[in-house]
């Protein structure tokens, strides 16, 4: 015993460490390194090497109204985006939640959009899009609606994003909330129906409230993903027409590796770090006082 | 247990001997792009490993990810690659500033002309090996020309003319860049021809009287007879709704030739597309022509010699003229002077390099290390001018920002007046 008694008095800290060496390789020393370039003035297109400028870099980058319109944009689409999601995930969660003839094959055909590659989405809504040779024009066209710019103008790009967003991850919330509403009791729908509630009435007041938590939980795995954003925006748009489709992260890419300020583009990915964190604090604590 | 470890070391030995032994096999990382030349080069680099033993490793990016790819790996110090295609004007500035070109002291440059080598020389030594040249060009459809009884256009009056003719529900008269930054090289010869410029000597010009009406007249002909969307618009759209027919007038880079005749790819047959020369403008007719592409050696490489024979053969004589006959306009000289290849070579292509090699600007865009940047605030002022039909009260007064901002920036990055 006495050979193994080190490891038999450290398992507590033996056994996780990999996994901590792990998240703090890989996850903690990123976040740190971007926080201590966002203290530089790292700029490649100088060819100097960096120093140190303390807030100089946040005070340019807060300043600048690009900065705050895609902050209000990331908002925006974020807010937009997740709250379709979440009603329109829930409505059909709920809908494929009593049984029907065709049920796995309509599961089976909601998998499909949150398998597909992002950037290869992107690509087919472009083509979707377009506004000479795309489906979405000709299908208005021929119920003889009038025809839209879709992505390529200003003042419906967002919009039109939130549309390919809502169609790709509306399933997920679906699928989660269907396995939070296959695991309620029957019980107390029951009694709620011996007492003469309506049908809406229970769904009202006995679903949803038992398999709230479960949404919140769909909810804040969409909003921390919606936050950040890129892939479709980047392939659709790469921030345009303009800087019309311009979030924290695709500004946060063009600062890096278009313009090359590292120090800056570290500031933007501070913020966006802190936007992500709060939120999720903030829907944490929501989903907390449903529970109790 | 035992025999498990047991098993485990001597795999370990073996491949510690097998990692040895491929340590003997010469061999380099090439970075090409996913452009025709890069296509061609990738498919002849078994030639080259059969004839020197080098083994060569091969990756292939899209341009703007190739850059990223080089500029991290480069900026990070943790770089394997040896040899590289790279973007003159984009980049050559910046990689050159943080040292990351080998000086190519060796390498024969006189087949190449002196406006192509401008670009690749910085002080007294050049870095960077010119591949590929474009210049701007108007492509039309013949049978719309000819149904509407008009000629092609030689001069700005006559361009916006025969686009407000040809100009319809199906069809839309002229199609040009009008994605912002995407744009700024498209809209660069406009401004030329209209007397203008993005930058001289090192100071922000583009708030000009000329680059002001050019500006307007791009915005004009765009706003009025472009493509629905145009905003939105690089030459990866435009070439789609060319090669669908619908559009008469398309001005861009002289390198899309090849594929909007290639019948696999076009609904428009090849006898009816034309290529002319780019249309004067008010003050001269200086379209583009640019070294688009060159391959340089990296300075972390720690095979230069092997590099600089991969570089030789990739820049050969006669994988220029194998370029050539894949209708790649190449940078050396004298493959544009022997008659053999071109019988081969499109005609129109011919024609349109020699004016524009005689009379044409070797820059599309402001030449500096920030050039990203300063391409979106340019892209700003075409976005406005296109979306007011050229009429904006604001032009003049934006213009003034951005050429602020930029100059800013090349004071920033030490390149102001310089």
């Amino acid at each position: 015993m006495a050979q193994s008694s080190f490891t038999e008095r450290n398992l507590r800290i033996l056994f996780p460490l990999p996994a901590i060496i792990f998240v703090a390789l890989l996850m903690i020393f990123p976040v740190l390194y971007t926080l201590f370039l966002s203290f530089t003035n790292w700029n490649l297109t100088s060819g100097a090497p960096f120093s140190f400028v303390g807030f100089k870099s946040y005070a340019r980058v807060l300043a600048e109204p690009r900065f705050l319109h895609a902050l209000s944009r990331t908002f925006a689409f974020t807010f937009f985006a997740v709250v379709i999601e979440g009603f329109l995930g829930v409505a059909i969660a709920i809908i494929l939640n009593r049984a029907f003839v065709g049920k796995s094959v309509a599961k089976l055909m909601l998998l499909l959009p949150l398998v597909a590659t992002p950037v290869a989405v992107g690509i087919v809504f472009n083509l979707f899009y377009d506004p000479t040779i795309g489906l979405a024009n000709f299908m208005l066209q021929s119920v003889g609606l009038p025809q839209g710019l879709w992505i390529s103008s200003s003042a419906t790009v967002i919009p039109s994003l939130i549309l390919v967003d809502v169609w790709q991850w509306t399933p997920m919330i679906t699928l989660i909330v269907l396995a939070g509403l296959a695991g309620l009791s029957e019980e107390p729908v029951e009694a709620a129906r011996v007492d003469g509630a309506s049908e809406w009435q229970i769904l009202r007041y006995v679903t949803i409230p038992m398999v709230m938590p479960v949404i919140l939980t769909a909810v804040i795995l969409r909003l921390i993903d919606a936050l950040k954003t890129f892939d479709i925006i980047f392939a659709m748009t790469g921030g345009g027409p303009g800087y019309a489709s311009e979030t924290l992260n695709i500004l946060g890419f063009k600062y890096s590796f278009e313009y090359f300020r590292m120090g800056q583009s570290s500031v933007i990915l501070v913020v966006l770090f802190l936007v992500v964190f709060a939120c999720s604090l903030g829907i944490m604590k929501l989903r907390a006082a449903s529970e109790t | 247990m035992r025999k498990i470890l047991v098993f485990m070391l001597g795999a370990l030995t073996s491949l510690c001997v097998s990692m040895g032994a491929m340590a003997q096999v010469k061999e380099i990382r090439v970075l090409l792009a996913n452009h025709p030349y890069g296509d061609l080069l990738k498919s002849a680099i078994p030639e080259f490993e059969n004839a020197t033993g080098i083994r060569v490793n091969v990756e292939s990016l899209q341009e703007s990810q190739l850059t990223t790819k080089l500029t991290t790996e480069f900026a990070t110090n943790s770089s394997s690659v040896d040899v590289f295609m790279t973007r003159p004007l984009q980049e050559g500035k910046m990689f050159y500033k943080n040292g990351w070109y080998e000086p190519l002291m060796t390498y024969d440059f006189s087949d190449y002309p002196k406006n192509v080598m401008s670009v690749s020389t910085f002080g007294q030594k050049s870095y960077i090996v010119p591949l590929v040249t474009e210049w701007q060009v108007l492509y039309y459809r013949k049978d719309v020309f000819k149904e509407a009884g008009i000629k092609v256009p030689t001069n700005f009056t006559e361009l916006e003319a025969a686009a407000k003719k040809l100009n319809s529900d199906s069809l839309a008269g002229i199609a040009s860049r009008g994605k912002g930054a995407a744009a700024v090289t498209q809209a660069s010869s406009y401004i030329y021809n209209f007397g203008g410029l993005y930058l001289d000597k090192g100071v922000a010009v583009f708030n000009s009287k000329p680059a002001i009406d050019a500006l307007r007249f791009y915005g004009k002909l765009l706003g009025n007879y472009g493509p629905k969307g145009v905003t939105s618009m690089s030459w990866e759209n435009i070439m789609p709704l060319f090669q669908a027919g619908k559009v008469a007038m398309w001005t861009d880079a002289s390198v899309f030739y090849g594929q909007i005749i290639d019948p696999a790819k076009t609904q428009v047959s090849a006898e009816n597309v034309g290529i002319a020369n780019f249309p004067a403008g008010p003050k001269m007719n200086s379209p583009f022509i640019v070294t688009s592409w060159g391959i340089a050696v990296a300075k972390q490489s720690k095979n230069k010699d092997l590099a600089m024979r991969f570089l030789e053969w990739a820049t050969s004589k006669e994988l220029a003229a194998k370029g050539m006959l894949a209708n790649i306009t190449m940078a050396r000289s004298s493959v544009w002077e022997d008659p053999a290849i071109l019988a081969k070579v499109n005609p129109g292509l011919v024609e349109t390099r020699a004016y524009a090699a005689k009379f044409g600007n070797p820059l599309d865009r402001p030449y500096m290390s920030a050039v990203g940047e300063a391409r979106d605030l340019i892209g700003e002022l075409i976005i406005e001018s296109i979306n007011t039909r050229g009429a904006s009260a604001n032009l003049e007064k934006m213009a003034k920002e951005k050429v602020a901002k930029v100059n800013e920036i090349l004071e920033d990055t030490g390149e102001y007046g310089k």
